[in-house]
């Protein structure tokens, strides 16, 4: 079946034939993979998709790919979670919980766009795979790579935290360290994907790569039995995340598989990283590039390629979008562990929060569904939290040392009972 | 070399580029671009000898215009 048409211009609407190529010719505008829906119709069906693979392979056929899956077998359908607790804290009726803080192999949606990258550049017949990352991306794309066995080259910013160079280095890639400002480091890794024949996931390849988002979309539809939410908080930073689940909501419709999908698409930014949220709010389509001063390390894109798109999602589908504090921030985190078991690193604490936000101001009625998109894993980011949690009790091996604290701790909460009934 | 280049406010009323024509030796060919009362933006190639590109770079930077690769921020988090 031929369902891919090549690329397109999102400017100018220019085609191209299927190609390693993310820029057009003509106005630099950026290109998007171009399906033939006609074709799809009828082929793409809520059987054929229940008859797939628990992976975000069931979706293929909406994906930029001609063969068979190369990498990233498992990667994708996380659990979409029925939260009581959290809903009721928030005092909503309906709320969900999209859950890749558990997306296998590297815990986060990360899995999902380079699944479909690292696939694609086998493809193409490219023996190295690259990218420029300070974070989940680096650690996804050297996962990926080790597995298709190709080679690897990650460039980060000389100045990454030891955690990130190691839950990257473990897979062998080739890194990089580039010393220099964030505009260096930005302008270097363009000039080299231009130069080098490597598949650069978010540079050349990000046409392909930026599909693979749409996976988090199509499970939340299946997963609540198609049918839509009417919210949907999305944390941004390049923005391409809600600009592909606001794309795959409204493929499903075209292709019948929703009936209605009137999902609002609600931005969650950092007040120390907003661009996106900031464009939503003074209600214009031009991006201002910001420096990014926010403890979400993992949404700290100032200058995101995908903005004007993300505002564009965001105002077609009637949604809105919040700034969070770093305070509210971990307050997020602590809440979604506290309420539903679930540890989420600091872009789902913008989204929690953000959404707490969204209720309170009544931007999401307290009847209408909501999902929560956790995209993330806390175990990633803990030193963010080291300030803020309680430390356990230290106790000499006997039962009456283990006796004595246990009281100690019934007549602190007490304590704290009463405090907070006067 | 492919470049945006955002224009703070005050700098929107200055022929800019001209100068980066004239001053560095640099053909510039202009692909897209937004100006609007308060901002502006423009995404154009650059040609020149590369000390001239550095140098025409350097001096739009000094002036606050930003300038960014096409792809705007590449690295990702
Ligand atoms: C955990 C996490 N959530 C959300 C995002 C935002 O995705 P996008 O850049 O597509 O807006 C990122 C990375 O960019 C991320 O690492
Ligand atoms: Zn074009």
């Amino acid at each position: 079946m031929e369902k891919l048409r090549g690329l397109k211009c999102r400017e100018c609407g220019r085609r191209y034939p299927s190609a390693p190529v993310h820029i057009c010719e003509f106005c630099f505008g950026p290109l998007e993979v171009d399906y033939d829906y006609e074709a799809l119709r009828g082929i793409v069906t809520r059987t054929s998709i229940a008859a797939g693979p628990p992976s975000i392979w069931r979706y293929r056929d909406l994906l930029p790919i001609e063969g068979d899956a190369a990498v990233g077998h498992h990667v994708g359908f996380t659990p979409l979670v029925r939260s009581q607790n959290l809903a009721e804290e928030l005092g909503v009726s309906e709320l969900y919980i999209k859950n890749d803080s558990v997306c296998h192999p590297t815990w986060s949606f990360k899995d999902r766009v380079v699944a479909v990258a690292v696939t694609k550049a086998r493809e193409f017949g490219f023996d190295t795979v690259a990218c420029a990352s300070t974070g989940n991306l680096a650690n996804s794309v050297a996962a990926h790579a080790a597995e298709a066995r190709l080679k690897s080259y990650i460039f980060i910013p000389a100045d990454l935290e030891q955690g990130k160079i190691v839950g990257t280095l473990v897979y062998h890639p080739t890194l990089v360290a580039v010393e220099g400002t964030y505009d260096e480091v930005n302008r270097l890794c363009s000039e080299v994907s231009d130069k080098y024949r490597w598949a650069f996931v978010n540079i050349n390849i990000r046409p392909y790569y930026s599909e693979g988002s749409k996976t988090y979309g199509y499970e939340i539809l299946e997963q609540l039995g198609w049918r839509a939410p009417a919210h949907m908080v999305v944390p941004c930073a390049g923005g391409s995340l809600i600009t592909k689940i606001w794309k795959a909501i409204r493929e499903c419709t075209a292709l019948g598989l929703v009936e209605r999908a009137a999902t609002k698409m609600h931005a969650a930014q950092a007040a120390g990283c907003g661009p996106i949220v900031t464009m939503v709010k003074n209600d214009t389509d031009v991006l201002i590039p910001v420096r990014p001063n926010t403890i979400a390390k993992s949404l700290a894109i100032g200058n995101p390629a995908d903005g004007y798109y993300a505002y564009r999602a965001v105002k077609e589908s009637g949604g809105y979008g919040e700034h969070v504090s770093d305070e509210e921030i971990v307050e997020g985190i602590l809440l979604l562990a506290r309420t539903e078991g679930i540890f989420t690193e600091t872009a789902g604490g913008v989204t929690v929060a953000v959404t707490k936000k969204l209720i309170e101001a009544g931007v999401i009625p307290r009847d209408e569904s909501v999902v929560v998109c956790i995209t993330g894993n806390g175990l990633k980011t803990p030193d963010v939290l080291s300030e803020r949690l309680e430390t356990h009790v230290m106790i000499r091996p006997s039962l009456s040392a283990f006796d004595r604290a246990l009281a100690e701790l019934k007549f602190q909460a007490g304590q704290q009972g009463k405090k907070e009934n006067r | 070399m492919r470049v945006r280049l955002t224009f703070p406010p005050e700098r929107i009323q200055e022929p800019i580029i001209y100068h980066l024509v004239k001053d560095f030796d640099i053909v510039t060919n202009i692909r897209r671009a937004d100006v609007k009362a308060d901002h502006g933006w423009v995404v154009l190639e650059l040609e020149g000898k590369e000390e001239n590109l550095e140098r025409g770079i350097a001096w739009l930077k000094g002036k606050g215009v930003k300038v960014d690769p096409v792809e705007r921020d590449v690295v990702v988090p």
